[in-house]
């Protein structure tokens, strides 16, 4: 029996969170919101899921919804219509102490001292005084911060406070972290010590949702997205399959360079583009309906040299400006007839 | 509820821990004891007085030796040479003055008192006190009265103004309780603004340091609101019940030390007993005047008053601070509360200036009753009426309209606050306020 307990790695507070959470799969779903303000609605019947345990990217351009979605989900506003489920059950007031939201705009009292501040605000959270100040040292050793106790905010550096208000979100060791914009204003060295705090979180259970209009700063950590434009949902789901979904067949052959110049093959591929780097030259091809990369391949190894081949996979934010054109095109043509 | 205790704390500490609150819970009643230890110095000066010599030149011949020396006053007959002793009171050391007396007196009743400073007003009251007695005595003697058949049959009308009730009869005590009144309208006028205008700018600074949505993802916008304004009220009250005791002890202790309260009552009794043997019925009123003013402070009911004053303030408070909270919740900064300031203002104002009027001299008419009914105006106009006494009916029914003013004023003000303060960089109008009192959740 007690080499069973010494055995076991898991923390008291660990434990406790998997006890809270439950078996249900999602930890959020959002369900046909609507969001109508005096003159605009900042929500069009929006819809999506977030995985447990997932780095889910809730992105799109500025004034696209995504603050009024994730007010939505802290309670800080109500929808007009549709719900939203936390962890299998209708948001409630007790999921505030669950979640740790840092705001775009976010701030702290500056004429108040750090460790008073950082009490404050996990209290808040629904911590005892004790487990509070307990954390807070733990936070403070790790991030180097144990002279700031005492100091005020007004005191620190922007770096340094925006350290304090990182520590502030994830204090009361959320289930759900919501980060808007979490990378404007921090210097490189500090954005990454953040960015791998995340990622520890993220390891030890914690769900994350980055939002930002920087598509291509989280495309690499995220497992799902949702893109928001204009209030509307655009799209949805696992970023590979996404970027599967809009594979448009396109291939960089990078081959040594040739005298005269390979021709597109009616019906086989097309030349996008054709660049020389060096001795070599780039072509960027498009493999023509029903053939495959192996036909182009079957084709062109007699004729040249082939260095490398890689699949241009479009990333998010092409996905999402083809797919903003392509709407707002539809939108034109619907005005126009 | 837990939540909103946190918040109630954090306010109050954090201004209670400031340096400009403690020096401004002290300096206001040492300020306010320095005040009224002035007050008393002057007063016990201008009865004392210095020892003065006051050099007679009488042209009459009807106030010669008339004049009876006091135990700060000597009179002295001199030559009728009104340029030597002219020169001479100037050549003088001592405190010494010069009365000349006109020949024809006893009918221009015109007396001259020179001196090189401006004569204390105890002084020129004395002198006028003997003369005015030497005339009327010599006037008593040409008509052929006898002065003791005088004061005896010279009425003595002693006016005390009773307040009748229910509980039966006690002593009215108007003139004290005006002052008090209106001493308690500017009181409470200047903390609703003060302590309004708090809550207003702690506000704006949170909306400023966009601590504000970081907080409300923990709490309700309306527990973020009631926990400042009752967190700021405490301070208020704090402040008040501190203010009330400083002031008390250290009144006490002036009294008791500085300036022997007792003494100069002695000295005014010395004051009546060595003015001679012939106190007149102007004298005797003079002095009545200065013991009314006392017994009738001595009568208001102080402890009624500090505890109205103390249920009206906080009742005023709640109810104006929530719609400072919701103006705070609708600026960028403070310069821009200007247009939302005005209507705010206008009730508080005008029972302001009523209650120095007719608030004052008719509190229990029907305009008074009303402005102390209605919850925007009934903290002033309440208080203006407690010290002329009010029922206890009309005081509960008053509380009682505040009470539910206050609730309807916070409800109105958080639903504008809850958008107001996510809003960044707009700015606002009433139109704007009423949409957001409409917005949903």
């Amino acid at each position: 029996m007690l080499k069973n307990v010494k055995t076991c790695n898991v923390t008291i507070s660990e434990l406790r969170r998997l006890n809270r959470m439950n078996q249900y799969t999602h930890m959020l779903e959002v369900k046909n919101i609507v969001k109508q303000y005096a003159n605009h609605r900042a929500l069009d019947d929006v819809s999506t899921r977030v995985a447990k345990g997932s780095i889910f990217g809730l992105l799109g351009p500025n004034g696209a919804g995504k603050t009024s979605l994730i007010r939505i989900i802290n309670q800080i506003t109500a929808p007009d219509s549709g719900e939203v489920y936390f962890d299998g059950e209708r948001l409630n007031p007790n999921h505030i102490s669950r979640i740790g939201y840092l705001p775009e705009e976010r701030g702290l009292y500056k004429k108040m001292e750090i460790g008073e501040q950082m009490l404050y605000l996990a209290q808040l959270k629904g911590l005892s005084r004790k487990e509070a100040v307990d954390r807070i040292k733990h936070w403070f050793e790790k991030m180097e911060m144990q002279s700031w106790w005492n100091k005020k905010v007004e005191d620190l550096s922007k770096g340094m406070q925006q350290k304090v208000q990182f520590v502030a979100t994830v204090i009361h060791r959320p289930d759900l972290i919501i980060l808007d914009e979490p990378f404007t204003g921090f210097d490189p060295v500090n954005a990454n010590i953040i960015k791998e705090e995340i990622l520890a979180l993220n390891r030890s259970g914690a769900t994350i949702i980055f939002s930002t209009h920087r598509m291509e700063s989280v495309e690499e950590l995220c497992d799902s997205i949702v893109l928001i434009n204009k209030s509307k949902k655009i799209l949805d789901g696992k970023v590979k399959e996404i970027r599967n979904t809009y594979r448009t067949n396109t291939y960089r052959v990078e081959h040594l360079a040739h005298d005269e110049p390979i021709p597109a093959v009616e019906g086989l591929f097309s030349i996008e583009n054709s660049v020389h780097a060096g001795e070599n030259t780039i072509l960027t091809i498009k493999v023509a309906a029903g053939k495959t990369i192996n036909d182009v391949l079957t084709y062109l190894i007699p004729l040249v040299q082939i260095q490398e081949l890689k699949e241009v996979i479009p990333s998010i934010h092409d996905i999402f400006v083809q797919q903003v054109t392509a709407q707002t095109s539809n939108t034109l043509i619907a005005t126009s007839e | 509820m837990n939540k909103i205790l946190l918040i109630i704390k954090r306010e109050y500490l954090s201004r209670v821990k400031k340096k400009s609150f403690l020096l401004v819970t002290f300096l206001v009643p040492l300020f306010l004891i320095g005040i009224y230890a002035l007050t008393i110095y002057l007063t016990a000066k201008s009865f004392e007085g210095n020892q003065a010599t006051i050099y007679v030149i009488d042209q009459s011949s009807l106030i010669e030796g008339k004049l009876s020396n006091t135990k700060n006053i000597t009179f002295m007959d001199v030559s009728d040479d009104i340029v030597a002793e002219k020169a001479r009171i100037l050549s003088e050391k001592e405190k010494t003055l010069l009365l000349i007396i006109p020949p024809d007196v006893a009918t221009s009743s015109n007396v001259e008192l020179y001196a090189k400073e401006t004569a204390s007003f105890g002084i020129q009251n004395e002198v006028s006190r003997q003369l005015e007695q030497v005339l009327r005595d010599i006037a008593f003697a040409n008509a052929g009265i006898d002065r003791a058949t005088v004061e005896r049959i010279s009425p003595n009308v002693t006016l005390s103004a009773k307040e009748i009730s229910a509980d039966g009869e006690k002593d009215s005590s108007a003139g004290a309780a005006m002052g008090i009144a209106i001493s308690l309208s500017i009181l409470v006028y200047i903390c609703l603004f003060l302590y309004g205008a708090q809550v207003m700018r702690g506000i704006i600074e949170e909306k400023n340091s966009r601590i504000v949505e970081v907080i409300i993802s923990s709490v309700k916008p309306f527990q973020l609101m009631m926990g400042k304004i009752i967190g700021i009220g405490l301070v208020g009250l704090t402040q008040f019940i501190l203010w009330i005791v400083l002031s008390t002890t250290l009144m006490g202790v002036a009294s008791a030390g500085i300036m022997d309260g007792r003494d100069i009552k002695a000295q005014i009794e010395n004051q009546q007993r060595v003015s001679g043997d012939g106190v007149t019925p102007a004298t005797k009123s003079q002095g009545g005047l200065f013991s009314k003013a006392t017994h009738e402070l001595s009568k208001v009911d102080f402890q009624t008053i500090v505890i109205t004053f103390l249920l009206y303030f906080f009742g005023g408070y709640l109810l104006y601070s929530a719609l400072f909270a919701a103006v705070g919740s609708a600026v960028d900064s403070e310069t821009e509360t200007q247009q939302f300031m005005f209507p705010i203002t206008i009730p508080l104002l005008f029972t302001y200036i009523l209650s120095f009027g007719i608030l004052v001299n008719d509190p229990h008419g029907p305009l008074a009753f009303w402005l102390s009914m209605i919850p925007f105006t009934s903290p002033i106009a309440m208080l203006v009426r407690i010290p002329f006494g009010v029922p206890v009916w009309q005081i509960g029914l008053s509380l009682a309209l505040l009470v539910g003013g206050f609730v309807l004023t916070t409800w109105v003000a958080g639903r504008i606050y809850r958008v107001g303060i996510l809003m960044y960089g707009k700015k606002a109008s009433y139109k704007e306020l009423a949409k957001w009192f409409r917005y949903k959740g």
